[in-house]
């Protein structure tokens, strides 16, 4: 489907640009001094632990060049485990380990890789390679996501995440993001990841795209996206909301996978989301922007905040 | 947090713009920069020749020169004299140009040159002390002439000017009278103009003026009458009774000063010569600037060299307009915010397509090179710094095989700045590396589009032009781009991704 779209229709369907959400969301409702918390993984664990949200386990920090030594130690005995830079964007410099073979470690696409390799990634970690501004940073090692199976499904390798749109603490807006060949098993959309969008009111897939186009089924599981509904939804909801008290960041992006055993697990927050969660849910942000920001008395709690959303965004 | 109101703001950008314009206008019209390049004013040159005789001794010639002639600002002044000493000499009363020499004889000839620039806004100086009528005597059969054309004179006006006129036409030869006849002779018509106007109670003088020809030789000045009002001195043609300065002459000397004073010499006298000339608008405006002082405002003062480097600089901000139309209205990606800017300026600088060439042949021997150095497994910053060093290298080789070959634009290479070259490859190549081949050319050819385009404005005479001698027009500059951080419509590249929304709506 090529050609254009008139701005006029844009205005219509109430689509949020990325000079407006710079303008109009991100440069008033959150505060520069509160980045450093999302923008740096280790910190941003610390800070929403507080509020009972939970994040996969951390099992080691790698600060300085010499640490990675033990790095070779600790590895020893694990099977799975993710590598993150702390202050990496859009999923750059992760590396998924989901198995052993022999000396090798195994990624999740299954291609192997040596210690050495692993070593001088976390090299590239601490040198700021991932970074935002290529400052130093540090490398964190986690343990892995095993996805509920529910969703696994659909994705092709990689963990499927939920994004939600969470605005002064409402949820507003949610897609699920399934990995697929293109874009490398990661879950990002401009990569070619699969997004699925969810109505707020029940965690039922709405709509789906990839590349900006819409499609039924997933490309590489051949599975169709139309039927997919999320479980406790609520609570995830609500676990999304509890970040703003965290962060107090108005306008952000929580990424949420929901594990096999310990449930909905947090991510990462992005004080900068995307807006490709509008086309994969066929609906502008703005409407609903506006609805929040128009409460004469906002809701106090997470819960009540989740409730008005769920009744005011949902489909049906 | 809440909205503040954005009316201050958009008071603050609206005058940014307003005064960028307004001082640009006001240097305009002030100083005559011109708003186009090219542009051409007319200049009289005028040569006063003076020749005598001289009489073996010392001599010492004195020449009355304008100082502010009505209608006309002067431009440059000198004299050329071979052997005598010069100088200007001023008095509150006149001004004189002075040649002395101790030993000299036979004809000499000695010239002074002078431009002026026709100039609308230059009038009359008033005077320091109000000219006051002098004391005329009369002898009789005169006197009672005079007395009676006066009166005639005098019915016939209501101020010092109608009176003027009046007695002008009545001392025209088709209406004189047996008045006029006995007072007027040949050669004492304008004297005894200036005594009867001054027996009259209204203060007068002559004056002598040039008619502007192009390409006249051996002109003489032509006597004017002038009277004073009570505020200013008026002109008036002794013949016609014309009153006011038309823009072709040219007021040489105006009250009682002699005209020329030869001391040591005879047979003096004193020609003109004129010629129309056109010089370039912007010429006459430095040179004018740096006389009047006006210059510490722009940049003709400083030293050529630094003039040059500010000629470039001040191009900088046009290329961040354009960056930021691109990305913000447009929606261009480009790798690097600047770094478009950047290379738009080394194009400047090395014409398109061979910076073009050059530019594009250094990032694919770089990114290649950067493939082994990925390899090698470096820390960033010696990475890094390890890639400034062979982008010198390319450069450099570059360079040495363009001048061996004979193309001296391979030397051109050296005016792309290495650093920013250096991180232009290692960006692509980590981009190559993450989001694949597609990505990189999406971003470099943006980013090409955007220098290409910044370059296409930079290059543009008139952008130069501007820029460098209206640099007030930077405000304006700026306020566009603050105005544009404010934009927060759709972006010509969103109204495209955003398509598929069509079946939504």
């Amino acid at each position: 489907m090529g050609g254009w779209i008139s701005p006029r229709r844009l205005t219509r369907l109430g689509m949020l640009n990325m000079n407006r959400r710079n303008v109009d969301y991100i440069a008033r409702y959150n505060e520069r001094s509160s980045y450093p918390l999302v923008d740096n993984k280790l910190k941003t664990k610390l800070a929403v632990s507080e509020y009972g949200v939970k994040t996969p386990k951390l099992i080691q920090v790698v600060r300085q060049q010499h640490e990675i030594s033990h790095f070779r130690e600790m590895a020893e005995d694990l099977d799975g485990f993710a590598i993150k830079p702390a202050k990496g964007s859009g999923g750059k410099g992760i590396t998924v380990i989901t198995g052993r073979d022999g000396d090798d470690f195994v990624k999740a696409s299954g291609a192997h890789i040596s210690v050495a390799m692993l070593e001088r990634h976390l090299t590239n970690i601490l040198a700021g390679l991932y970074s935002l501004a290529g400052t130093p940073d540090v490398a964190i090692v986690e343990d892995l996501v095993q996805s509920s199976p529910a969703l696994a499904k659909y994705s092709y390798q990689g963990v499927p995440d939920i994004r939600i749109i969470i605005f002064q603490g409402y949820p507003v807006m949610a897609m699920l993001r399934l990995a697929t060949k293109a874009s490398d098993g990661k879950a990002n959309l401009h990569q070619g990841a699969v997004g699925v969008g969810l109505d707020i009111g029940k965690g039922q897939s709405l709509n789906a795209v990839q590349f900006n186009r819409p499609i039924t089924l997933h490309p590489d599981t051949g599975l169709a996206l139309e039927n997919i509904r999320i479980d406790d939804w609520e609570n995830m909801l609500e676990m999304a909301a509890r970040c703003y008290e965290a962060t107090d960041l108005g306008y952000m992006g929580v990424d949420l996978v929901v594990d096999a055993h310990q449930g909905p697990l947090l991510l990462e927050l992005n004080a900068r989301p995307g807006l490709a969660i509008q086309m994969a849910n066929g609906c502008g942000l703005l409407p609903r922007l506006k609805n929040i920001e128009a409460l004469k008395r906002p809701h106090f709690s997470p819960r009540e905040r989740v409730h008005y959303a769920m009744e005011t965004f949902g489909k049906l | 947090m809440t909205a503040r109101s954005r009316a201050p703001f958009y008071v603050f950008v609206f005058l940014l713009i307003a005064a960028g314009i307004s001082i640009a206008t006001w240097r305009h019209l002030e100083l005559g920069i011109p708003w186009m390049t090219g542009e051409q004013r007319p200049v009289w040159m005028i040569e006063a020749r003076v020749d005598f005789d001289a009489l073996g001794d010392a001599a010492e010639v004195s020449l009355h020169i304008p100082e502010q002639p009505p209608g006309f600002r002067i431009l440059t002044e000198q004299a050329a004299s071979p052997g005598y000493g010069f100088s200007i000499l001023e008095s509150p009363r006149s001004r004189r140009a002075e040649w002395t020499k101790r030993e000299v004889s036979g004809p000499q000839t000695l010239y002074f040159k002078a431009q002026f620039v026709p100039d609308e806004d230059v009038t009359e100086q008033t005077p320091v002390r109000t000219p006051r009528p002098q004391a005329v005597f009369w002898e009789e059969p005169q006197a009672t002439a005079v007395r009676e054309l006066l009166d005639q004179a005098m019915e016939r006006s209501s101020s010092p000017e109608s009176m003027t006129r009046e007695l002008i036409r009545l001392m025209q030869p088709d209406t004189r009278t047996q008045n006029t006849t006995l007072l007027v002779s040949e050669d004492n018509y304008l004297q005894l103009m200036v005594r009867m106007l001054n027996h009259a109670g209204i203060a007068a003088r002559t004056a002598d003026a040039l008619k502007l020809e192009d390409a006249r030789r051996r002109q003489q000045l032509v006597p004017f009458l002038q009277i004073y009002n009570g505020e200013r001195w008026l002109t008036f043609d002794p013949r016609t009774g014309e009153q006011g300065v038309p823009e072709s002459l040219l007021l040489w000397r105006q009250g009682s000063e002699s005209l020329l004073d030869v001391l040591g010499g005879d047979n003096s006298q004193v020609s003109f010569s004129m010629l129309r000339q056109t010089v370039p608008a912007l010429q006459l405006a430095t040179l004018e600037a740096n006389q009047n002082g006006l210059g510490v405002l722009g940049f003709y003062q400083l030293p050529i060299e630094e003039q040059s480097m500010f000629r470039m600089l001040l191009l900088l901000p046009l290329g961040a307009l354009i960056v930021a139309f691109m990305r913000i209205v447009i929606g261009i990606r480009t790798s690097g915010t600047f770094m478009p800017v950047l290379i738009a300026v080394a194009f400047v600088q090395t014409t398109l397509v061979p910076g073009l060439i050059a530019f594009l042949s250094v990032v694919a021997i770089g990114l290649v090179l950067r493939g082994y150095l990925s390899s090698l497994n470096l820390l960033l910053v010696s990475r890094i710094s390890a890639l400034i060093i062979l982008v010198i290298f390319i450069t450099a080789g570059l360079s040495i095989i363009g001048y061996q070959m004979g193309f001296n634009t391979g030397m051109t290479v050296t005016f792309f700045p290495m650093v920013i070259i250096a991180w232009t490859i290692e960006r692509m190549s980590i981009l190559w590396e993450e989001e694949g081949a597609r990505e990189v050319l999406v971003q470099g050819s943006g980013s090409l589009f955007v220098a290409i385009c910044a370059y296409l404005v930079m290059s543009l005479p008139l952008a130069g032009h501007l820029t460098f001698n209206f640099p007030e027009l930077h405000l304006v500059i700026l306020g566009l781009i603050l105005l544009m951080g404010q934009y927060t419509g759709y972006k010509l590249s969103e109204l495209r991704r955003f398509t598929p929304m069509k079946a939504y709506d």
